[in-house]
């Protein structure tokens, strides 16, 4: 199933160089989700066109419902919908979605493990100039700490598509993170996606880079410039945040000694944390996290601000050779 | 008190600057909001020239009136008028959204530029209004508190609970100014999420509330000397505006929300503004 799927992403991959936001790819999984699941119901707060809930609200108009600029509101109506058997999405920024609304979304939505699934888009510095209100840096802190919410936060917009799709496939709560900007896809046609896995995108034994969302992007940069100087380093794709792949982080560990995080996220609570969780239990190594360092962002152009706060290819690389400089001193 | 000539005059040239100035920020940055401060500069001109008690001079003093914009997305009108009041240069005006300048996307507290307070989250502003109207009450001080909001900002639920508690504590010092443009970001108010009638719905929170047309300077003025003779409760003055006011492809349409002008949008906007 997963494979003909993989293969319905094709026109995602035509033009070169192939770029996508995976935003872009959660409102066409809405489409195919909205015929396929009659009880799909789709919930946004005044940012359908920038979620792209849009196109499934013209679709399905009788199974789409704008509740305004109320986000606290939306996540009890999602609950409420959930209650009487529907599946639901409810979508904002993930500054709204989850900061605005998390006592909701922990109260209404987790205790009583509705079906409704939480995806954001906006995350993290990438929405650029709006600045620091709307930079949301804490949303996997905030979402993985509710017991029994899965956190997923796919790299590309193949993967995005996957993950919106285990999302609604799977009952009970679920967080989505999703992107503004436009990212490289990374993934084939041919890839799989399964809840709780990881996915080694390059193989390597000195330095193992887990990262999510547009940072794998960023660590398949760095890995490169790294090779160069004869570092060879591993790197994997973590969008399953929670349920995370233990085994495979714990392998990483074991062969390459050292591990780096990367996540357009803070570095307390987020990826890093989580796959420290891990290690310290199953397999400690010297770690170090790319992300940002509790500090709020700022305006400006979406990539300055990710080179600015050291989460670009050469921010990651300069991280890693440091770790593995340190690993081996 | 009414307005004099020279006020009056006054008053239309910032609002035509604050015009200018949203055209020509989002256009240098390319990206930006600048449908909601043309629609709103009337009666923010009003409030900045005629009533609020913020300059060059007083920005330090903690006795001074405060300013919260609620519906910070709309700060470019807010920049043009703090520059106008001398507390930044023009030129600052340009770098708006820009990495590096104190001019964020969306207001951050920055006392030396006279922006009072960090907004962008809609819902917001009115509750940290009533706390500081509630502090200025309590020092005994004649500081008014002025909060900006929006009929979709109205929507938050948090609007009504600073609504309960402003006039539960008899905030006469706290005047809300609601820009009422029937436009949200995915459309028509009424189709997205009708908020109905603002005025009876402050009134029957315990409010001074009333209706009027938000580009009737005198109708701004008149508001706003009626809200500081009240003695016991808050006042909301609902302005009913055009979004894009000024610019006749930007009047009423919801997609001038978000979206900056191009070089030949931009030009043609100025000189329907006379540039
Ligand atoms: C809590 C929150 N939710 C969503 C947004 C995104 N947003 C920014 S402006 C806006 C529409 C608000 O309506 P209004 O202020 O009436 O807009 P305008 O008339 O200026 O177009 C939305 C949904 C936000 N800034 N804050
Ligand atoms: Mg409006």
């Amino acid at each position: 199933m997963l494979q003909t799927m993989a293969r319905e992403l094709a026109p995602l991959h035509q033009g070169d160089p192939i770029k996508a936001a995976t935003r872009e790819a959660y409102g066409k999984a809405l489409l195919e989700l909205g015929e396929e699941m009659p009880d799909l119901c789709v919930l946004d707060a005044d940012l359908s066109g920038s979620t792209k809930t849009k196109a499934f609200g013209q679709a399905y108009p009788e199974r789409f419902f704008n509740c305004g600029v109320a986000e606290a509101n939306m996540m009890g109506i999602a609950a409420g919908l959930a209650s009487m058997g529907k599946t639901v999405f409810a979508s904002s920024f993930a500054m709204f979605a989850t900061g605005k609304a998390w006592e909701q979304v922990r109260q209404s939505i987790a205790v009583p493990q509705f079906n409704v699934k939480v995806a954001a888009t906006h995350a993290g510095l990438t929405v650029g100039e709006d600045g620091k209100s709307h930079q949301m840096l804490e949303d996997i802190t905030l979402m993985r700490v509710i017991p029994g919410m899965r956190v997923l936060v796919p790299a590309d917009a193949v993967e995005a598509r996957l993950a919106i799709r285990a999302a609604a496939e799977n009952e009970g709560p679920f967080y989505v993170r999703l992107s503004r900007a436009s990212t490289p896809v990374v993934f084939g046609e041919d890839y799989k996606f399964e809840l709780g896995k990881g996915a080694v995108l390059r193989d390597g034994g000195d330095v193992a880079i887990i990262a999510c969302g547009i940072e794998v992007g960023m660590a398949l940069a760095a890995a490169e410039e790294l090779a160069q100087s004869g570092i060879e380093a591993r790197v994997i794709a973590m969008a399953s945040i929670k349920p995370i792949d233990a085994d495979l982080i714990t392998e990483a560990a074991r062969d390459c000694g050292c591990v780096l995080t990367a996540e357009e996220h803070q570095i307390r609570g987020g990826l890093g944390s989580a796959v420290a969780e891990v290690l310290a239990t199953r397999a400690p190594v010297p770690m170090a996290f790319c992300g940002m360092d509790d500090e709020f962002g700022q305006s400006g152009d979406a990539w300055d601000l990710i080179s600015h706060y050291g989460l670009d290819g050469p921010g990651l690389a300069a991280s890693a050779r440091a770790l593995v400089e340190a690993k081996n001193s | 008190m009414t307005l004099t000539d020279q006020q009056r005059d006054e008053i239309r040239a910032a609002a035509n600057t604050v015009r200018q100035d949203s055209v020509r920020m989002t256009n240098a940055a390319t990206c930006g909001h600048p449908g909601g401060p043309m629609g709103m500069a009337d009666f923010m001109s009003t409030l900045f020239l005629a009533h609020l008690n913020l300059n060059a001079e007083n920005r330090h003093d903690p006795e001074r009136d405060r300013f919260i914009l609620g519906n910070g997305h709309t700060c470019a009108g807010l920049y043009s008028l703090l520059a106008q009041k001398g507390l930044f240069p023009s030129e600052s005006l340009l770098e708006f959204r820009k990495f590096g300048s104190p001019l964020q996307g969306h207001p951050h507290r920055n006392l030396d530029l006279g922006i009072d307070m960090s907004t962008g989250s809609l819902g917001n502003g009115l509750s940290v209004g009533a706390g500081m109207a509630l502090a200025a009450k309590q020092n005994n001080w004649e500081t008014r508190v002025y909060v900006a909001s929006s009929d979709g900002e109205s929507q938050e639920g948090q609007i009504w609970e600073a609504a309960t508690a402003a006039a539960h504590y008899g905030l006469s010092n706290l005047t809300v100014m609601v820009d009422f443009n029937n436009i949200q970001i995915d459309g028509v108010m009424r189709e997205v999420m009708d908020v109905r009638d603002l005025r009876e719905k402050y009134a029957a929170f315990g409010w001074h509330a009333v209706d009027i047309d938000g580009h009737d300077i005198d109708a701004v003025d008149g508001a706003l000397c009626a809200a500081k003779e009240e003695t016991t409760r808050p006042s909301a003055i609902i302005c009913h505006t055009t979004i894009g006011k000024g610019v006749s492809f930007m009047e009423d349409k919801a997609a001038w929300h978000g979206v900056a002008p191009n070089d030949e949008q931009a030009q043609e906007a100025l000189a329907e503004l006379g540039a």
